[in-house]
């Protein structure tokens, strides 16, 4: 980092992205490494850490020390929870959700992954593609990570063999795309010895790829709009009411998807009124146009009712309006999601009241297989629902927009967030699970 | 922005791709806005230290042109910077906002709190703070802290939920799941929230260079009395240094952290311009607090003990 210019500094992209851990398989040891070879653990951090192993007894510094946060991961020598971490290149930000491979793994990779645009999956290359990965991948492609890489770890402990890493390579690429996965990424890596981490390896010659770090760096987190379908869900209305600005009336919201411009004819939802946009505001100045994951404030040419919760479109794209609601859930809360359960559903800027009319199939993440009517969904489980809303909800399906497609329900009585929601279809394709036995298979 | 509307209008499949501050700033003014949307008083802790001043700056952005629907809330050490203060409170007339003080100084000279040894009054700052917030019935505290500060920190979600008791509970936190951020809270919890938990120091310095933001002085580098204690420049003033022992010099110095007198440590410098002081971080290998801050340095566990107690 001592060498970079304020302009370099300045003129990066951000990268959001997620690990998928399991237990063993090298990834505290990759983040550490990515960590400390781009230079990104400062000297006091490591003196901590030299600190804390010390007293404890340990010889070397206990790298772990680092990303372990609180008091009970520690002394338990565990993680618990999603932590956020951060570091930097010349050519990119990194926000890295990294998640912990203990027992609730489902629900924090959903959580980690679904904010990321890429999702890191590590496999050790003597075991290949388990059980776990099968698992892990199938979360990325429900989730919709555009970019998933697969991270080949511990190449050193097969003698940094090309056949191992192709087989493998190709058994979870082949997996990956019948999921629905766009694009897969493997690179033979060893954490612990920085093969191809930050530096290229000279014990894999016959590699040409990029190292994990480059690809990081170099992977496009631009939007490409022309397919997008544009919305603004209203966050809230600016009216200032000022001698300055007495008629100012503006619709302030972040962009969920596509773009916005000045001139084009918009309908507001669920109401269905239309009317054209006389300004954007960018956060104080005027703009012509404006796009995904912008916060922006929408001026329209006629006064009609819009306030919180609303959603602004193209008027020749709108969304249909529904009150009832089919998605892929993912269960995060220790109580049980069951039949009849009267929620509080999160979509974009509006929280309706709902209620659990269904709950058709259970995912069985290891073989993809469904359980039908399972009663309940616990912690940690992917399912399918039906959800009756009390005010139609203007949803996208979540193929289309991971914003505008995603929900979250809420228990009214406690506030907790109970489940995180995807609408439509879970996977590409729309059979994902060909398995001959029916009533073999499923865990209960 | 670096894409301009004329660009734009030439090919329209030219990818859109935001730049990492305007990534960051327009996540930040989402929060803010969600906050305005869902609760009934929110307030903004506001030091006048460089992440509260940046905090203010995106919540003026966000309500553009109407004003920042939030008052401001600062916890008094009693040992503060006089041109922290003073900025303080020039900043708060300047955009006419209102400026709630919680005191520490009240508290120990009204025998609630006891001073502490060391002098230190940053742990002292929690029943203050918690107090205020509840005898103001505030719902939302925006604060300033960031995941890149400290390990414990790491693990914070940006909606907060603090107990009746203003509790920090690690393992009870709610997943975040994409941008939806779930407010709920029963009567006297409230949420602490905050919009920069994905910046960095550096994305801080950067952006405040980028919109030409005022700081305090004591952030650039300048002519100042101080005295050596623990391997950091501590400030001499009446809160209790120096000691006997420890003798008064007078050093070229700038803050990386403004916070109470008696634990904030200047680092040697000669950064005059934010240009010079975003080329000393970023060639800094020490964070900055491990390079100013002793209260951090109390235990491994110090600032997840402080922040389940209440302490933002």
């Amino acid at each position: 980092m001592s060498t970079l210019t304020t302009e370099e500094l300045s003129e990066t992209t951000l990268l959001r992205f997620a690990t998928a851990g399991s237990v063993d398989d090298g990834k505290s040891t990759l983040v550490g490494r990515l960590l400390h070879d781009s230079k990104s653990i400062l000297t006091d951090q490591l003196e901590a850490v030299e600190r804390a192993s010390a007293s404890r007894g340990q010889e070397a510094p206990d790298l772990a020390l680092l990303t372990d946060g609180l008091r009970a991961e520690r002394e338990q020598g565990i993680t618990i929870d999603v932590a956020y971490r951060y570091f930097a290149t010349p050519r990119r930000r990194f926000i890295l959700a990294d998640t912990p491979g203990h027992v609730q793994y489902t629900r924090n990779m959903v959580t980690g992954a679904s904010t990321a645009e890429l999702t890191v999956i590590l496999v050790d290359a003597r075991n290949g593609v388990v059980e776990q990965t099968r698992r892990h991948a199938a979360i990325a492609a429900l989730l919709r990570v555009p970019h998933v890489v697969l991270a080949v770890n511990k190449m050193d402990l097969v003698d940094y063999q090309e056949t191992v890493f192709a087989g493998i390579a190709e058994e979870f690429t082949a997996y990956a795309t019948e999921l629905g996965v766009p694009e897969v990424t493997a690179i033979p890596i060893s954490a612990l010895a920085g093969d191809n981490v930050v530096e290229p390896s000279a014990n894999m010659d016959w590699y040409g790829g990029p190292t994990f770090l480059e690809h990081l760096e170099s992977v496009p987190v631009a939007h490409d709009l022309s397919h997008c379908h544009a919305r603004l869900p209203v966050q809230y209305v600016i009216r200032p009411q000022t001698s300055e600005h007495p008629d100012y009336r503006g619709y302030a919201g972040q962009i969920a998807a596509g773009s916005f411009r000045v001139g084009e004819q918009v309908t507001v939802l669920p109401s269905g009124s239309s009317t054209k946009i006389s300004g954007i505001d960018l956060l104080g100045t005027p703009v012509d146009i404006a796009w995904t994951t912008q916060s922006v404030t929408l001026l329209l040419e006629d006064d009609i009712d819009i306030s919180r919760g609303d959603l602004i479109v193209p008027s020749k794209d709108a969304p249909p309006t529904t009150q009832d609601i089919e998605a892929t859930v993912c269960h995060v809360a220790d109580a049980p999601l069951t039949v009849g359960h009267r929620v509080l559903l999160k979509h974009g800027t509006r929280t309706v009241k709902a209620i659990v009319k269904d709950i058709p199939s259970r995912l069985t993440l290891d073989d993809l297989s469904l359980h039908p009517h399972p009663g309940q969904l616990v912690a940690n489980d992917i399912g399918r629902v039906k959800i009756r809303t009390a005010e139609p909800l203007p949803v996208d399906s979540y193929a289309d927009s991971r914003r505008t497609g995603s929900f979250i329900l809420i228990d009214p009585n406690d506030g907790t967030t109970l489940t995180a929601g995807m609408v439509g279809e879970s996977f590409a394709s729309p059979e994902p699970v060909k398995d001959a036995a029916e009533d073999d298979g499923w865990d209960f | 922005m670096t894409t301009t509307a004329a660009e734009v209008e030439e090919g329209t499949d030219t990818p859109y791709e935001l730049s990492h501050l305007d990534a960051l700033e327009s996540e930040a003014v989402h929060i803010f806005r969600e906050v305005a949307g869902e609760f009934e008083r929110p307030v903004v802790l506001f030091s006048g230290g460089k992440d509260s001043i940046v905090m203010l700056h995106l919540a003026l952005k966000a309500f553009a042109p109407a004003a920042v629907p939030f008052s401001l809330l600062h916890v008094d050490t009693g040992h503060n910077f006089p041109e922290v203060l003073e900025y303080r409170d020039r900043t708060v007339e300047k955009h006419g906002l209102r400026l709630h003080v919680a005191s520490v100084q009240d508290y120990i000279d009204r025998g609630v709190l006891k001073e502490r040894p060391d002098g230190t009054r940053n742990p002292l700052q929690t029943l203050p703070l918690t107090e205020k917030i509840q005898a103001e019935k505030f719902d939302a505290v925006f604060g300033g802290g960031r995941r890149d500060e400290e390990k414990a920190r790491a693990k914070e979600r940006v909606f907060s939920l603090r107990d009746e008791f203003s509790q920090w509970d690690p393992r009870r936190q709610r997943p975040e799941l994409w941008n939806l951020y779930n407010g709920r809270h029963a009567p006297g919890e409230h949420v602490r929230v905050f919009p920069l938990s994905n910046w960095t120091e550096l994305d801080v310095w950067q952006y405040i260079a980028r919109e030409g933001i005022e700081l305090p002085e004591i952030y650039f580098a300048h002519e100042r009395e101080v005295f050596r204690r623990a391997g950091m420049w501590l400030t001499a003033g009446e809160w209790g240094g120096p000691k006997d022992t420890e003798t008064v010099e007078k050093r070229q110095v700038r803050y990386r952290t403004v916070g109470d007198m008696s634990c904030t440590g200047a680092v040697d410098s000669d950064a005059t311009t934010l240009d010079a002081v975003i080329t000393e971080i970023a060639a800094s290998r020490l964070t900055e607090r491990g390079a100013t801050r002793a209260d951090d340095k109390m235990s491994e566990a110090a600032m997840e003990d402080r922040k389940r107690e209440g302490y933002f």
